[in-house]
C-alpha cells in the first residue's frame, strides 16, 4: 500500500487516515481507539513504544501519523518521537495528562508536532490530519515526494473530500516553490520516498564527519543559514538564511565583518550559517539514487537531532530521530524576539528568552571582530524547532575597532554555500547607542514586527514564503548598546543567550558555555568596547526562522569555552582568534542557563572569500527590504554576497 | 412503565453523579462514544479501568510500605492512576491524585499515606455507584443507554 495519499482512501482525505496510537494505559488506548475510529480513521494501537516502533520499521509507509503518551515504562515517550521522526518522518502527536509548559516545551523540541493534554477531546483528534497534510505539503517543497506519481500532491486526490480552498492553498504553494526552483531539483516530481535506513543513515553520518574534517572549522557544525546583521546608516540588516546554525555564521560574520569596515560598514552582527551542503555529503556518499533533497531533509533532522543530543550532553552520535516539527507554522512570531528581548535587558535573568528551552539561538558576539567595532554580536537563532527563534545581534560600538576574534573566523565565511537562501530584512537600529543598560529593546521589539524575513529554503528552493518561517521584526530603535566595555559588564549586554554549539563531531569543544552570564562577555570581549546594539538583537531574535531553524537548536558552542576565555580576559581580539569556531554567545545577561547551542557548523564548503567582499553592497541591495520582497528577490544579489556560494 | 421509571432512575443518578463531582465531562465523551457498532463502550471502559487501577493501587500500597519512601516511584504511579482517571472523568479520584503528588513533592510521607486513603476511598466510592449505575442502565434496556448518549 502506499503512502498515504496516493491509495485510493485519499480521496476521502482524511478520512482513512492511519493511526499508531502508543500508550501504556489500556483505557486511554480503548478510549482513542474509538475516539479515531470515529473519525473515520484507520486505528493501531499498541502498548509498548518498543512494539510500536517494530510496527512502524515493519511497514515502512504503512502509517501517516502516530500519537504517542508521554510517559511510558518501556521508553520515553520524547525517545520514541525523536526515533520515529529520525526513521519513519512521520508526525508525531505527544499526549499527557500532565501539562505543565516545561514537558510541552520539550515535546515540541523533540520534535512534536502536537502536544495534547489528557483528556484528549474528540474534536482535537478530529484534526490530527492536518500535521499529515503539513507534513506532505514540506516535503513536497523539499521534493521528496511520495512515491504515487504526479497526482500525488495533486490537489484532487488529497483534498478530494471537497476541500477546495485547501487545494488552492496548495496549488498556491507549489506554484510559489516552482516558481522559484533555480535551487531546487527540476524533477521534482515524484520521487521515491526515501527511507532511511541504519545503513543509509550511517552513510549519510560518515561523509557529514568527513566533511567536519576536512572542513576548517570544527566539524559537527551544520549550518545552513547566513545572517548578517549590520547597521547602516540607522538601518540594520538582517540576512537571513534558514536553516542554519549560527556557528558558522559567526565565523562568516568575520569575515564579513571586516569587508565591511573597509565599505565603511558597520555591521552589527553578523550570522552566518553556511549550508552544511546536502550537495557535498551526497556526493560523498556515493549512493546514486538518493538526492540532493533527500539529503538536505534529512540534514536538518539531523542537526535538530545533534542538537537534541549536545543538549542532553550525549557524545554519542547515534542514530535518532528527531521528528521535526512544524515550527514554522506554529510559531507566534512574536515568541522569538520577544524572548531576546527580555534577555536583552540588562541582566542575564530571562535567559530563556530566547525561546526557552534550548532552542536558542546564540548571539555571536562577533564584535571582536567587528571592524569598527560595529558588529559585535551574533545572533544566535532558536532552531526552528522552536519556532521561535529569536536572533539577537549585538551592536558593537563603532567607535571600537578592534579587530575581533572573528576576523579568525573569515575563512569560515567562504565555506557558504551558495544554496543557502537567506531572507534579510530591516530592522532599524540606531546606532550607537550606549548602553545605558536600556532595555528597552525588549519592549521595542516586542511591538514592532514586522516580519519580512525572506527565508530561503537552502536546500531547495529559494525562500519559502516568510510567514511560514522567519518573522522578522522590525527593531525598533533602541538605543542600548554595550558597553565597550570589559567582559564584566556583560550583563548589561544583554539577553543574548549563549548556546554552546555542541559539536557532535568534535567533543573537544566546549560544549557548554559555562558562564552563561559571561556570555554577555564573550561579547565583550569582541571588542573591549564592543557595543552591542540590543535592539540588534532583540530584532534578530524575532527572526524565527522557519523549519530551517531547526538547526539552531541548542548546540553547544564548541568553542564557547575557549572563546569566552578569549573573551573574559577582555581582549577583544580575543573571541575567536582561536579559529574557526564559531562562538556563539548570547548576550544573555549573565546567566544564560542555558546553553544555546548552535548546532554544529561545518564549515565544509565555504570558503569563498569574495562572499565576505561582496557582502556589503549585496547587503545593502539585498538586504534591504521589507515585507514586500517577500520573494527574496533580492536572494540572487545577497546570495552572491553573503553566501558563499 | 417499568422502563421509563428505571430511565428516571438512571437518569436521576446520572445526574447526580455530575452534580456531585464524581464524573466530569469526559465521561460524557465516553458516552457520546458508544453507538450501535459499541452498545457497552461505557460500561466496557469502566470495567478495564477499573481493572487496571486496581493493579495500579496494589503497586502503590506496596511502595508505600518501603522505608524510606521513594517518592519518585510514587510520584509516577500516581502519574499513571491520575492519568487513568481522567478517561473515564473520575473528578475525585483524580483531584486525590493530585493531593497525592503534592505530597509527593514535597516529601511528606505522611500526607501521602492519608491521601492516598482518600484515593482508595474516592476509587471504591465511585465504583460502587457506577455498578449501581450500569445495573440499572441494564434493566432499563441497552437501548436507553444508547439513545441518551446520541
Amino acid at each position: 500500500m502506499e503512502n498515504g495519499f496516493s491509495s485510493p482512501r485519499t480521496d476521502a482525505f482524511p478520512a482513512g487516515l492511519r493511526v499508531l496510537v502508543v500508550d501504556d494505559d489500556p483505557t486511554w488506548l480503548k478510549i482513542l481507539e474509538k475516539m479515531l475510529k470515529k473519525c473515520s480513521y484507520e486505528v493501531t494501537t499498541c502498548c509498548l513504544a518498543r512494539d510500536a516502533l517494530d510496527m512502524l520499521r515493519g511497514k515502512k509507509d504503512g502509517f501517516d501519523i502516530v500519537i504517542s503518551d508521554v510517559n511510558m515504562p518501556d521508553m520515553d515517550g520524547f525517545k520514541l518521537l525523536e526515533q520515529v521522526g529520525l526513521e519513519m518522518d512521520l508526525p508525531v502527536i505527544m499526549m499527557s495528562v500532565d501539562g505543565e509548559t516545561s514537558r510541552v516545551m520539550k515535546g515540541v523540541q523533540h520534535g512534536a508536532c502536537d502536544y495534547l493534554l489528557k483528556p484528549v477531546r474528540m474534536k482535537e483528534l478530529r484534526n490530527i490530519w492536518q500535521h499529515v497534510f503539513r507534513k506532505k505539503i514540506h516535503e513536497v517543497k523539499d521534493i521528496e515526494s511520495h512515491e504515487g506519481g504526479p497526482d500525488e500532491f495533486d490537489d484532487g486526490h488529497l483534498l478530494s473530500a471537497g476541500d477546495t480552498n485547501l487545494a488552492k492553498k496548495r496549488k498556491d504553494l507549489e506554484n510559489r516553490e516552482h516558481d522559484d526552483q533555480e535551487f531546487s531539483d527540476p524533477s521534482a516530481a515524484k520521487k521515491v520516498r526515501v527511507v532511511w535506513s541504519v545503513d543509509l543513515h550511517q552513510k549519510f553520518v560518515n561523509a557529514v564527519n568527513q566533511i567536519g574534517l576536512d572542513s576548517e572549522y570544527q566539524p559537527g557544525f551544520l549550518f545552513n543559514t547566513l545572517i548578517c546583521i549590520f547597521i547602516h546608516k540607522n538601518i540594520s540588516y538582517f540576512i537571513l538564511c534558514p536553516s542554519g546554525d549560527i556557528w558558522l555564521s559567526y565565523l562568516l560574520f568575520t569575515t564579513f565583518s571586516c569587508h565591511l569596515n573597509n565599505a565603511c560598514i558597520e555591521p552589527l552582527c553578523v550570522i552566518l550559517l553556511a549550508e552544511v551542503g546536502p550537495k557535498k555529503i551526497l556526493d560523498l556518499m556515493n549512493v546514486p539514487w538518493l538526492t540532493r533533497e533527500n539529503v538536505a531533509s534529512h540534514l536538518q533532522k539531523y542537526r535538530l537531532y545533534l542538537s537534541r543530543l549536545q543538549k542532553q550532553n550525549e557524545p554519542k552520535t547515534s542514530f535518532g530521530g528527531i521528528k521535526l516539527p512544524d515550527f514554522s507554522y506554529k510559531d507566534p512570531p512574536g515568541s522569538f524576539g520577544l524572548q531576546s528581548s527580555t534577555t536583552m535587558h540588562q541582566n542575564n535573568a530571562a535567559n530563556t528568552n530566547f525561546g526557552y528551552s534550548g532552542n536558542k539561538i546564540l548571539v555571536q558576539d562577533v564584535g571582536s571582530q567587528i571592524h569598527g567595532g560595529d558588529l559585535e554580536g551574533i545572533v544566535s537563532f532558536l532552531p526552528a524547532a522552536e519556532p521561535k527563534k529569536a536572533l539577537i545581534g549585538d551592536v558593537p560600538d563603532p567607535q571600537k575597532t578592534s579587530s575581533s576574534s572573528l576576523m579568525g573566523t573569515t575563512h569560515s565565511l567562504e565555506s557558504l554555500r551558495p544554496d543557502v537562501n537567506y531572507a534579510s530584512f530591516e530592522f532599524t537600529i540606531p546606532r550607537q547607542h550606549s548602553w545605558s543598560g536600556e532595555t528597552p529593546v525588549k519592549e521595542q521589539l516586542k511591538q514592532e514586527h514586522e516580519p519580512y524575513l525572506l527565508l530561503g529554503d537552502g536546500y531547495t528552493n529559494p525562500p519559502l514564503p516568510i510567514p511560514h518561517h522567519i518573522q522578522v521584526h522590525r527593531l525598533r530603535s533602541v538605543p542600548s548598546i554595550y558597553p565597550r566595555t570589559s567582559i564584566t559588564e556583560r550583563d548589561k549586554l544583554g539577553p543574548i543567550e549563549t548556546r554552546p554549539l555542541c559539536t557532535e563531531y568534535k567533543s573537544n569543544h566546549v560544549t557548554s558555555i559555562s558562564p552563561v552570564g559571561r556570555t554577555v562577555d564573550l561579547f565583550s570581549v569582541q571588542a573591549d568596547s564592543h557595543i552591542i546594539n540590543p535592539q540588534a538583537f532583540e530584532a534578530i531574535s524575532t527572526i524565527t526562522s522557519s523549519t530551517k531553524s531547526r538547526n539552531f537548536d541548542q548546540n553547544c558552542v564548541n568553542n564557547l569555552e575557549s572563546v569566552q576565555q578569549n573573551i573574559i580576559p577582555g581582549s577583544g581580539s580575543a573571541l575567536l582568534s582561536s579559529h574557526g569556531d564559531v562562538q556563539l554567545f548570547s548576550l544573555q545577561g549573565c546567566g544564560y542557563t542555558e546553553n544555546i547551542g548552535l548546532q554544529n557548523i561545518e564549515f565544509s564548503d565555504y570558503n569563498d572569500s569574495e562572499l565576505v567582499t561582496e557582502l556589503p553592497s549585496h547587503l545593502y541591495d539585498g538586504l534591504r527590504f521589507n515585507c514586500d520582497y517577500l520573494d527574496l528577490m533580492e536572494y540572487p544579489t545577497v546570495d552572491q554576497g553573503l553566501f558563499i556560494a | 412503565m417499568e422502563g421509563s421509571h428505571l430511565q428516571r432512575q438512571m437518569a436521576c443518578m446520572r445526574k447526580s453523579l455530575f452534580d456531585q463531582g464524581f464524573l466530569d465531562e469526559q465521561f460524557i465523551q465516553l458516552e457520546e462514544l458508544q453507538d450501535d457498532a459499541n452498545p457497552n463502550f461505557v460500561e466496557e471502559v469502566v470495567t478495564l479501568f477499573y481493572r487496571d487501577s486496581t493493579r495500579l493501587i496494589l503497586n502503590v500500597d506496596q511502595a508505600l510500605e518501603k522505608v524510606p519512601l521513594d517518592f519518585t516511584k510514587l510520584d509516577n504511579y500516581m502519574h499513571q492512576f491520575k492519568g487513568s482517571s481522567s478517561s473515564i472523568g473520575a473528578a475525585k479520584v483524580k483531584n486525590e491524585c493530585t493531593q497525592f503528588k503534592e505530597c509527593c513533592k514535597a516529601g511528606n510521607a505522611e500526607g501521602c499515606m492519608r491521601s492516598f486513603q482518600q484515593v482508595k476511598k474516592e476509587h471504591a466510592a465511585l465504583r460502587k455507584k457506577l455498578e449501581a449505575y450500569f445495573q440499572l442502565a441494564r434493566q432499563a434496556g441497552t437501548g436507553e443507554t444508547a439513545s441518551r448518549s446520541k
